[in-house]
């Protein structure tokens, strides 16, 4: 393989890792302060999309203001979700959230079947997305390059308001302990909305962006990649920003070279992500940079 | 004693009751009503797998349908004439192995459930020992594994082709006395020290451990067990389709079985038996939601997926509202047919707790 060919493989990758982490980054913030698999994240993402997709072609938004309603309005979606299927639960056992949460998701894409009708939509791709650049032998085009560009833009966004004010002060003492958060004069239920607000948000991005890169939209697309990124989250260490990130990439970097390096391999690009699960969870469960935690009796 | 000799009997003359009625159904009932009573108890058969892994050992598997492709795909292979794969296998030929082996239908489906058990033995070796959130995304993991590898396993499964016209063996009496069967083993099984270890892991590991239960034995063997259920069904389930491919395994069919086990009360096999027949003949009567409608003066446009929005309001509803299900974690006693007065007033007494 010669070098362009594999910087080719390495520009995709790089774009799929990205959007894999910023949809991991919902579910690591969400198991971090409840404990619970939000099964519903990757069905967020597609209602995101979807938005992005009826604001630009039936209400004739430009893109920048279709994809910032989308961003608005999924994180509402999110939060609606979080007070439905989650917040009622709260105090039950895991197994029966963990059912809400199935439920929740089914329940999301058997109404997008509905809503939005089984065939799929293409997504509308403004000019400035579909740039070709060539860099000596290379070929980018300018959405390979805006996705990582936005991803760490909001990603240092991020970073800031979990480490630097008051709130992420707040959601990093939740999911630190819940209980004692709480008797620290925390308004717990505030936080976990936004929580769930900013994970949509983040989800959202992911969605607009996925739909500039494969502009074929259905129902059932938050299916595999929902999935896939909560494995990124796992594999990354659950309930840190960073991990997300870390496994989004490794994720996404791993199934494109997986279909670069071994093309045999190539039907197996989705069984990846759940071989790299099984791996990590036997050798160590806590992930690449999550903190192991001890269970008390 | 002699109280069990007459609960024996009148469990005897149920049983007989419900033979004649299976005959009697076979005969005048039409082969899609038949098809909707045969998958009625396929239905059984794979809640009930469901049932003893998730609500009586308290592990949350989500892998079942990755079980039932091993258990649909193993009987498949086994029972098709050689001519049949020949017509299937058009793209590449069949291993040499399996291309002249042609079983009958009895040892295939015992052969169906035992691979399926292999699998979980497999699977369940490292993944039971990871928690529950864990458990559950790594069982969902498997099950996709399995599915995927069966789409490229183009010698062996026919890939994404999927195998056509597998012989029809599955009618009510394989069907429902596959579930029969089960329902049995599941009750002795639930009454005998192995299924009280069971609900002690269930109800907490740590103090299940304490009184001697060993965690990782018990686990295994009530996932083995599941599972094996799981490849039966699937078994079943093929046999009576008549065709099958890797979609049809998809978490789609794992949720469908979830459901049956919630609605009916996770921990019950009587909530189990009769949630599964609901669900399945509902899931045929809601088919008109799909539809058009038509009342004479009005005219309704009928939604495609209407029939799924309904199912999955309908798990959030129980789920939210309604956790026991229909039955929580009571078994059906002869005492509600024989001393109907009290048994409703005690389930009123204790209708809070």
């Amino acid at each position: 393989m010669s070098i362009q060919t594999f910087m080719q493989h390495m520009v995709n990758g790089i774009s799929l890792g990205s959007l894999y982490a910023l949809l991991a980054i919902g579910y690591t913030m969400v198991y971090g302060i409840l404990r619970l698999i939000n099964f519903a994240h990757g069905d967020i993402f597609m209602i995101g999309t979807y938005i992005a997709f009826y604001a630009m072609t039936a209400f004739f938004l430009p893109w920048w203001a279709a994809f910032a309603l989308a961003l608005v309005l999924t994180a509402i979606f999110g939060i609606l979700v979080e007070r439905l299927a989650y917040r009622p639960l709260r105090n039950s056992p895991r197994i029966s959230i963990m059912i809400s949460a199935i439920g929740a998701s089914f329940l999301i894409e058997n109404l997008g079947i509905v809503v939005f009708g089984g065939r799929p939509k293409a997504f509308p791709i403004a000019p400035v997305f579909a740039k070709i650049f060539n860099f000596g032998g290379v070929t980018m085009v300018s959405v390979q390059l805006i996705i990582p560009v936005v991803t760490l833009v909001f990603l240092a966004m991020l970073v800031y308001i979990v480490n630097h004010t008051k709130t992420g002060m707040a959601m990093r003492a939740v999911s630190k302990d819940y209980e004692a958060a709480r008797l620290m004069g925390i308004d717990v239920d505030v936080i976990i909305t936004f929580t769930f607000g900013i994970g949509s948000l983040l989800a959202a991005l992911g969605g607009v962006l996925w739909g500039l890169k494969y502009p074929q939209l259905i129902p059932l697309m938050g299916m595999m990649p929902g999935l896939k990124c909560f494995i990124a989250a796992v594999v990354g260490g659950i309930g840190s920003i960073k991990g997300a990130v870390v496994g989004g990439f490794i994720l996404g970097l791993g199934e494109i070279l997986i279909v670069a390096l071994l093309p045999s391999l190539t039907g197996f690009r989705d069984a990846f992500a759940f071989v790299l699960l099984i791996v990590i969870l036997l050798v160590k469960p806590s992930g690449l940079m999550g903190k192991t935690t001890t269970e008390k009796v | 004693m002699k109280k069990n000799t007459r609960k024996n009997i009148m469990t005897l003359i149920a049983l007989v009751l419900f033979i004649g009625f299976l005959t009697i159904a076979d005969r005048i009932f039409d082969s899609y009503q038949m098809r909707i009573i045969n998958l009625a108890g396929i239905y059984v058969t794979l809640g009930l797998g469901l049932n003893l892994i998730n609500g009586f050992t308290g592990l949350f598997s989500l892998g079942h349908a990755g079980f039932m492709a091993v258990g649909a795909y193993t009987s498949a292979i086994l029972t098709m004439s050689p001519e049949l794969k020949q017509m299937n296998f058009f793209l590449k030929p069949i291993v040499p192995m399996f291309a002249n082996v042609e079983w009958p239908f009895f040892p295939a489906l015992i052969m169906a459930g035992v691979m399926a058990a292999i699998a979980g033995a497999l699977i369940g070796a490292p993944v039971l020992r990871l928690n529950d959130d864990y458990l559950a995304i790594a069982t969902l993991g498997f099950g996709e594994i399995i599915r995927i590898i069966f789409t490229n396993t183009q010698t062996l499964t026919n890939g994404a082709l999927g195998l056509k016209g597998l012989p029809n063996f599955t009618n009510v009496y394989w069907s429902w006395g596959t579930a029969v069967i089960m329902v049995i083993v599941m009750v002795l099984l639930i009454k005998s020290s192995y299924g009280r270890a069971f609900k002690a892991i269930r109800e907490n590991e740590i103090a299940a451990e304490a009184m001697g239960v060993s965690l990782f034995k018990h686990k295994m063997m009530s996932f083995v067990l599941g599972s094996f259920m799981a490849g039966v069904g699937g078994a079943l389930l093929g046999h009576l389709m008549g065709t099958i491919d890797p979609l049809m395994f998809r978490f789609l069919m794992t949720f469908n079985i979830v459901l049956i086990v919630v609605l009916g009360g996770i921990g019950s096999i009587t909530g189990t038996v009769i949630s599964a027949v609901v669900v399945t003949v509902m899931l045929e009567v809601l088919r008109f939601l799909d539809g058009s409608m038509d009342f004479g003066f009005i005219q309704i446009e009928g939604i495609p997926g209407m029939r799924m929005v309904v199912f999955s309001a309908l798990l959030m509803i129980v789920i939210l509202f309604y956790q026991r299900g229909l039955m929580g974690t009571n078994e059906f006693r002869w005492e509600w047919v024989t001393n109907p007065k009290e048994t409703i007033a005690t389930a009123w007494k204790n209708r809070k707790a």
